[in-house]
């Protein structure tokens, strides 16, 4: 069963009179429940597809179908509230709101989902003691290191069980000893959670953790092959 | 953590920014109500002096407005005390007045014939009792306002009070104690005596008790032929306005009425109508309308503001200040909060994008810095009325005084800020506002900001 099928996508960007191919017809599905890795180049088109698989951004041609919702047919609105709902998304900047604590960073989302505020403290404390900040709770992300921040960013991301967390690079911004517990963080959050994780990245552990790894080039896909099987 | 209180935050978090912005706001709303409490103080102020002086309301012969001062004497109204008595018998009426008083207009020449002097004047015939009442009103509490009764108060029948002007161009400076009474340079024509022919016309009123200060004034009667009575000045009097200082003669209403109309059935000019308070105006004026519909003469209802036109062209003056400081202000406001915001979208552009990936609409982001404008607004409100609240009380116990137009002494400089609900009320939802307004076009280039720009964004 896939969580992602992508149609014929393709995504051009202008600069003056040039223009710049990032995606040139690709089609692919991905896997629900697994842990997926686009992986290519510099500039091959990994930050463009994911922008569109996360309803960020609209193709030039194709579509996309995302939990069985073609994002193509939905307006700003409602692309808003899918994104809200079913999507999930890590930064490799972290994208806290510098103004919330963590406990209400990772409340935000179900405040946008009208969830109960009772509910909402309850949810964000589980989370937060899952990713090993439960004491961290009342801290601003100023105060928080990055691979606390990203922990905080990653259960902000699963506070609603989305069927998807996207996530451009996570472990770019840290040294490899945090990438590699955020990686670990992850993989265990994505099995716990029973969700679809879709990741790009340079980082040569990242690859080795994921199910299924993407290359792309120029582009265009190259080899979609199954690294391993999901557990 | 709703919007206004994630909107609340982000003001806090930018400490120093929202304080700029803030002290901005603050400094143009203490302005505002400062020249207005100003602006209100010299508006009642002017108000209870001409009330205290002639009423809110004169009832008057339909042209005597506009041309009675020609010949005061031809526009009376006759049978004027069974028409006070109807006024302060009538049940809707009554309860709304405070003083009901008759005046009579006349003009004349008054001359102190001992220097061979005369001049033209303008005399007004008051009862004193009335004008005594009507110097009680004080609807606004004013402080400073003159306490002493009319100078005419216990004066004999032919008792006058005259304007310094007057005074001075007849000669009588040494006797009724003017100050700054030069002797003028031309030299007198001494000692010409009374004009025979006027000396043989009847004398209205007995000299009886003759001080030293006696003047003659001469005046048209109704019927055309001249009279003339001679008059005992008790005091010379400042009017503030010198055209008025310089033609002013009071006396009491019987010895004008003796003068104008003689032996016939005497009349005045106009009955002065003060009410309890000046709101209630219109109400008085429409019963009034009602009473007088009818009658046998062409009566009209002025109100003071109608009566003194300066009081028009005072406030005028003073409203299109306050106009354009509020404008100006408001301007200043309008940029340095839409700058403010501007800023804070640039600043906060990742931000917007996360969020937006979040699910947050674009209506959510707008909403989200509108209320930062919001707050904006409601806090320089605030503290801008306030601290107007505080330099008010300072400048109402700091002793100021001014000298208003029109008037012949100096009273305390006042500012109404307190109390002034409809004002402070008015200025605080202006600025809200301009403050949302200025705040929804950064607002509006914030939710139309593209998701991925935006999360670029360095
Ligand atoms: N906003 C943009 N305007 C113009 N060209 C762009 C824009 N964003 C991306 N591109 C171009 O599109 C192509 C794909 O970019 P993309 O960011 O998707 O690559 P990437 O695989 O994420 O690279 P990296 O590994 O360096 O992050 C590149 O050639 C890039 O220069
Ligand atoms: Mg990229």
């Amino acid at each position: 069963m896939s969580a992602i099928e992508v149609i014929d996508l393709s995504r051009h960007y202008r600069l003056g009179s040039v223009d710049v191919p990032a995606l040139r017809g690709v089609s692919l599905s991905i896997a629900a429940n697994a842990f997926t890795v686009l992986s290519g180049p510099s500039g091959s088109g990994k930050s463009t597809l994911l922008n569109l698989l996360g309803g960020l951004d609209r193709p030039d041609s194709g579509h996309v179908v995302v939990a069985g919702q073609r994002l193509d047919t939905l307006d700003d609105n409602r692309l808003s509230d899918f994104r809200a709902r079913h999507i999930g998304f890590v930064f490799q900047h972290f994208n806290l709101l510098p103004v919330l604590t963590a406990r209400e960073n990772v409340e935000y989302p179900l405040l946008l989902a009208g969830v109960a505020a009772s509910e909402r403290r309850r949810r964000a404390a589980e989370l937060l003691d899952a990713v090993g900040l439960a004491d961290r709770a009342a801290n601003l992300p100023g105060q928080l290191s990055g691979g606390q921040r990203q922990r905080v960013a990653i259960a902000r991301a699963l506070a609603l069980r989305p069927a998807l967390v996207l996530a451009d690079e996570p472990t770019a911004n840290l040294d490899s000893h945090t990438g590699a517990a955020i990686i670990a963080l992850m993989r265990d959050m994505q099995r716990q959670y029973q969700t679809c994780f879709v990741f790009s990245s340079h980082d040569a552990q990242l690859l080795a953790a994921a199910d299924h790894a993407v290359l792309l080039r120029d582009g265009q896909l190259q080899a979609p092959a199954a690294v391993k099987e999901a557990a | 953590m709703n919007t206004l209180q994630l909107a609340a935050r982000n003001l806090v978090r930018n400490r120093r920014r929202t304080l700029t912005t803030l002290l901005a706001m603050i400094v143009g709303v203490v302005a505002v109500l400062i020249f207005g409490g100003y602006d209100r103080n010299i508006r009642l102020g002017l108000e209870t002096d001409f009330v205290r002086g002639s009423g809110h309301l004169q009832i008057q012969h339909r042209d005597y407005f506009l041309f009675g001062s020609g010949n005061p004497a031809a526009y009376g109204i006759r049978d004027y005390t069974r028409l006070m008595q109807t006024l302060q018998a009538d049940p809707q009426l009554a309860p709304l007045l405070q003083v009901v008083t008759p005046v009579l207009d006349l003009g004349g020449i008054a001359g102190n014939f001992a220097a061979g002097v005369s001049r033209t004047v303008y005399g007004r015939g008051v009862d004193v009792v009335g004008q005594n009442q009507l110097k009680q009103w004080n609807d606004y509490r004013m402080v400073g306002l003159p306490q002493r009764s009319v100078a005419l108060t216990g004066t004999a029948p032919n008792a006058a009070v005259v304007g310094t002007g007057v005074a001075r161009v007849l000669q009588l400076c040494t006797p009724l104690q003017v100050k700054d009474c030069p002797q003028p340079l031309a030299a007198n024509e001494q000692g010409r005596a009374m004009p025979a022919d006027l000396a043989a016309l009847p004398v209205a009123a007995p000299a009886a008790n003759l001080g030293r200060v006696q003047i003659e004034l001469l005046a048209a009667r109704a019927s055309g032929a001249p009279n003339v009575a001679s008059l005992q000045v008790v005091k010379a009097e400042q009017q503030g306005v010198k055209a008025l200082d310089d033609i002013s003669v009071q006396l009491h209403l019987t010895q004008a009425q003796q003068l104008v109309y003689g032996q016939d059935t005497p009349q005045v000019s106009a009955i002065v109508l003060q009410l309890r308070h000046s709101s209630d105006m219109p109400a008085a004026r429409a019963r009034l309308a009602q009473l007088l519909q009818g009658g046998s003469q062409p009566l009209v209802v002025q109100d003071f503001a109608t009566l003194n036109p300066q009081y028009g062209q005072i406030t005028g003056m003073f409203a299109a200040i306050l106009g354009f400081v509020a404008v100006l202000i408001g301007a200043i406001v309008l940029f340095t909060v839409g700058n403010t915001m501007s800023m804070a979208v640039v600043e906060r552009t990742v931000e917007i994008g996360t969020l937006r990936a979040l699910g947050l609409r674009q209506a959510g982001i707008r909403r989200l810095f509108v209320s930062e404008g919001l707050l904006l607004g409601l806090g320089g409100a605030l503290l801008g009325s306030l601290l107007a609240l505080g330099l008010a009380w300072l400048i109402n116990h700091s002793g100021l005084t001014w000298l208003p137009p029109g008037n012949s002494e100096r009273i305390p400089l006042l500012v109404r800020v307190a109390g002034e609900y409809g004002m402070l009320l008015a200025t605080a939802v202006g600025l809200i506002v301009l403050s949302v307004l200025s705040a929804w076009w950064p607002a509006r280039r914030a939710a139309r900001l593209d998701i991925v720009e935006a999360l670029r964004h360095a």
